[in-house]
C-alpha cells in the first residue's frame, strides 16, 4: 500500500491508516492492528454451530478460539434417567451424520458389562452396517469439504449417492437418519434379501461410477491441490499429543485403526487396507477418506459374501425381548417382553471404556453400571473434541480463507462434539 | 470374553499392573484389574507425576490421553471420580487412572503432558465442578455463556432450574425458572423380589452365584464374565454357519453357566426360549 488508501469502509481504519502512513513516510508500509473476528456460529462452513473467535493480522490467523457448546443438549445427563434400550436413540443424534456407528460402541460397552455373546450374522450385519454408515459420512463429509473450497459438483454428485445410503437406512431400520437398529446382543430385525442384492448391485455399479466421477474431478484438480496441500500440516508427534484418531492421525502418517489393531465384531475377519497419509496436510486427510470409502466397499462386499444364516440377535431372553409371534403363544415370551420393554435388564456393576472405529475417528464410550437397570454415568468421547482443539495450532499463520479447508478436512459435526 | 467389544492386548494386563507397581511406587493407591481393563488408581496431588512415568516408562508407553470422564458418587466422602483413559499405541493396551476430589480439592492439570488435556479438563469443570490447577484456559466449555451450576452433578435436577425463550417485549432472549406441564416421572424399578435396595429381613442373598444375565444381580460385571470364563472356555466365536448353531447354545441353554444350581428350581425342556 503506497498511499494512504481511503477504500475501506470504517472511518476509524481509514483514519489509522493516514495517520500510520504519515507517522512513517520512509518504509510506506502500514501497520494494520489485529482485527478479532467471529467464524460463526451461523456460517455455512461451520459445519453446525461452531464459533470461532479469531484474531487475524491482516488475513493471518494469530490465533483461533473456538467455542463450542451451543448444540449441548444434556445427552449425558439425559442416558442416566432411563434404561438400557431408551439411551440407543440418543446415540443415533449424536454423530447425525454416521448414526449407527455410535449405536455400535454403546452397545459394545453394554455387552462387554453383561459378557453376552452375540450371534455371527448379527455381527457380520453390525459390521456391514457400520460400513455402510462409513460410506455415508464420508460422501458428506468430502462433498461439503470440497464445496468449502470452492467446487459445487462433487458435492451435488456424492449427495446422490448419499441419498441411496439413505433409502438403505429406510429398508434396514425403518428410519432414514436415525436408525435405532442395533441392539445389546444382536440387531432389531433381520434384512430382506432383495435388499442385500439391491445393495451388492450398488456397491458394484453405482459407487465405482458415481464416486469415482465425484472424486475424479478434484483429487488431481490444480485448484484443489492449491487449496489444500501444505496447509495444516501436523507432524506424528502432534498428532498424538492431541489426541488425534480416525483419518486425522492416518493421515498424520500413523497406521492406527481401531478396526484393525483391535478388532471388534467380525473385523477380524475382513481383509481390508488402512490408508496413510504421508505429509498430513489437508489433502491427505481428505484423499485418506477417499480411500477409506473404497475400503469399505470392499468390507461390505465380504459381508455380503460370507454372511451366515442364523439368528440376529442374542437368545437369552433375559436381554432381548422375543419375536412378536413368539408371544401369541408362550407366556413367558410375554412376561419377558412386558419386563424387558417397562424394567429393561439390569446391567452389572462394573465401568468399561470401549472405544471403536468411527468414521471420524475414535468414539468411545465411558459406562459406569451400578446393578440397576440404568447407566449410572455414560461419558461419551467425541472425537470432534481433540480434533476442534487442534484448530488452534494447525491454522496458526495461516490464511482466514484456509479455515474452512481446515475445518472441512476435520469433519466436525456438533452434535457428537457438544452432546 | 464372549462379548464382541474390542480385543486390544487384554492378556498384557498383568504385567501392566506388575511394572504399574514398580513404576508409580507410593503414588499408586489400588490397582486391580476389572472386567477385563485394568484400574490404577492414584494419589491426586501426584497425578501428573504418575502420568507422565505411564507415558514415559519404557514397557507401560501410554502415549495417548483419549478421555478424561468424570463421575459423581455423592455419597462418597470425596465425591468425585476423575478418570483418565490411556491409550498405548506400541503396546495396543489401555489403562484408566482413577483419581478422587471433592468440590474444593483440586487436581493437577495434565497439560503439561498432553495438550488434549485443556477441553477435556474444561469439560469436567464445566460438568461436574472439579478443579484442575495449572489449567490456564479453565473457562466452562458444554454449557451456555453466564451458567451456573455444574449439570451432570447427581444432585442437579435433569430439567435444571431455568429456561430459556424469546421475548416478543423485550425483543431478545430471556430467561426464566422452569416450569414443567407434567412432573418428570422417575419410575422404581427396584423389586423386593429380586433384590432390590431394599433388603427384607432374612432375605439377604449374601454371596450368591450370578444369576442370568440381564436379570438384577448382586454380583459385579467382572464376576460375570470370569463365571462366564470358566463355565464356556471353549466357547469361541463359531467359526462357519455351520457350527454357528452350537456357539451360541452351549448345552443346557444360552445362559445356564451363569445360574445358581438351585435344586428347587426344575428345569424346563431343554428347547424353545423359555427356559
Amino acid at each position: 500500500m503506497s498511499e494512504p488508501a481511503t477504500t475501506t469502509i470504517d472511518p476509524h481504519l481509514d483514519q489509522m491508516l493516514a495517520h500510520t502512513s504519515a507517522a512513517d513516510p520512509a518504509t510506506g508500509d502500514v501497520t494494520i492492528q489485529n482485527y478479532t473476528i467471529n467464524f460463526g456460529p451461523q456460517h455455512p462452513a461451520a459445519h453446525g454451530v461452531l464459533r470461532l473467535v479469531m484474531e487475524l493480522d491482516g488475513e493471518v490467523i494469530e490465533r483461533i478460539d473456538p467455542h463450542v457448546g451451543l448444540l449441548h443438549r444434556g445427552t449425558e445427563k439425559f442416558i442416566e434417567t432411563k434404561t438400557y434400550l431408551q439411551t440407543i436413540p440418543y446415540f443415533d443424534r449424536l454423530d447425525y451424520c454416521s448414526p449407527m456407528c455410535m449405536e455400535h460402541t454403546y452397545v459394545l460397552a453394554i455387552e462387554k458389562l453383561l459378557d453376552l455373546e452375540v450371534p455371527i450374522r448379527a455381527q457380520y450385519l453390525r459390521v456391514f452396517c457400520a460400513e455402510l454408515t462409513r460410506i455415508m459420512n464420508h460422501l458428506l463429509n468430502l462433498g461439503s469439504h470440497v464445496m468449502d473450497v470452492g467446487a459445487m459438483t462433487p458435492n451435488l454428485w456424492l449427495f446422490e449417492l448419499r441419498e441411496d445410503t439413505f433409502n438403505f437406512y429406510e429398508r434396514i431400520s425403518g428410519a432414514r437418519m436415525h436408525a435405532n437398529y442395533f441392539r445389546p446382543g444382536g440387531v432389531h430385525q433381520d434384512v430382506p434379501l432383495k435388499l442385500l442384492t439391491d445393495i451388492a448391485d450398488w456397491l458394484d455399479t453405482r459407487v465405482p461410477r458415481l464416486f469415482e466421477d465425484a472424486i475424479s474431478l478434484v483429487a488431481d484438480n490444480r485448484i484443489f491441490k492449491q487449496r489444500n496441500v501444505d496447509i495444516a500440516t501436523v507432524s506424528r508427534d502432534d498428532a498424538i499429543a492431541w489426541g488425534f484418531s480416525g483419518p486425522m492421525i492416518r493421515a498424520a502418517g500413523i497406521p492406527w485403526d481401531i478396526r484393525k489393531s483391535q478388532p471388534y465384531d467380525v473385523y477380524d475377519r475382513m481383509d481390508f487396507d488402512v490408508p496413510v497419509g504421508t505429509r498430513g496436510d489437508c489433502y491427505d486427510r481428505f484423499m485418506v477418506r477417499v480411500e477409506e470409502v473404497r475400503q469399505s466397499v470392499r468390507i461390505m462386499k465380504q459381508c455380503l459374501r460370507d454372511m451366515p444364516e442364523g439368528p440376529i440377535a442374542s437368545l437369552d431372553r433375559k436381554v432381548v425381548p422375543p419375536k412378536r409371534a413368539e408371544m401369541k403363544q408362550s407366556m413367558e415370551a410375554l412376561i419377558h417382553h412386558f419386563k424387558l420393554y417397562t424394567e429393561g435388564f439390569h446391567v452389572p456393576e462394573g465401568e468399561v471404556y470401549v472405544a471403536t472405529e468411527s468414521p471420524k475417528g475414535e468414539f468411545g464410550v465411558y459406562l459406569v453400571a451400578d446393578g440397576t437397570n440404568k447407566p449410572y454415568r455414560c461419558k461419551i468421547r467425541p472425537t470432534a473434541f481433540s480434533h476442534l482443539q487442534a484448530m488452534d495450532f494447525m491454522s496458526r499463520g495461516h490464511m482466514l480463507a484456509d479455515t474452512t479447508a481446515i475445518l472441512g478436512a476435520m469433519d466436525i459435526v456438533f452434535g457428537e462434539c457438544d452432546r | 470374553m464372549r462379548a464382541p467389544a474390542p480385543a486390544w492386548a487384554a492378556d498384557l494386563n498383568d504385567e501392566t499392573m506388575e511394572l504399574a507397581r514398580a513404576t508409580l511406587g507410593g503414588a499408586l493407591k489400588d490397582v486391580f484389574a476389572r472386567v477385563g481393563e485394568v484400574q490404577l488408581w492414584v494419589e491426586r496431588d501426584q497425578v501428573a507425576d504418575a502420568l507422565r512415568l505411564l507415558r514415559d516408562t519404557p514397557g507401560l508407553e501410554y502415549q495417548q490421553l483419549m478421555e478424561i470422564a468424570g463421575v459423581d458418587y455423592p455419597e462418597r466422602p470425596e465425591r468425585f471420580e476423575v478418570v483418565y483413559c490411556l491409550l498405548s499405541l506400541t503396546r495396543n493396551h489401555r489403562v484408566h487412572v482413577h483419581v478422587t476430589t471433592d468440590e474444593d480439592q483440586p487436581v493437577p492439570s495434565v497439560t503439561g503432558l498432553w495438550p488434549v488435556a485443556g477441553w477435556l479438563e474444561r469439560e469436567v469443570f464445566d460438568l461436574f465442578g472439579v478443579v484442575f490447577v495449572g489449567n490456564r484456559d479453565l473457562r466452562r466449555i458444554l454449557t451456555d455463556y453466564g451458567f451456573s451450576g455444574h449439570p451432570l452433578r447427581k444432585d442437579f435436577p435433569l430439567t435444571g432450574y431455568v429456561e430459556m425463550r424469546y421475548s416478543e417485549e423485550d425483543k431478545r432472549v430471556v430467561y426464566q425458572p422452569v416450569s414443567l406441564q407434567q412432573d418428570f416421572r422417575n419410575f422404581d424399578f427396584m423389586s423386593p423380589w429380586e433384590g432390590g435396595a431394599y433388603v427384607l429381613p432374612g432375605d439377604e442373598k449374601g454371596g450368591a452365584l450370578p444369576q442370568a444375565k440381564g436379570a438384577y444381580t448382586p454380583v459385579t460385571a467382572d464376576q460375570v464374565q470370569k463365571a462366564g470364563a470358566t463355565a464356556a472356555p471353549s466357547i469361541a466365536p463359531a467359526g462357519t454357519s455351520g457350527s454357528y448353531a452350537k456357539g451360541t447354545n452351549p448345552p443346557g441353554g444360552p445362559d445356564s453357566g451363569n445360574r445358581p444350581a438351585d435344586p428347587a428350581v426344575i428345569p424346563s425342556k431343554g428347547q424353545g426360549q423359555n427356559q
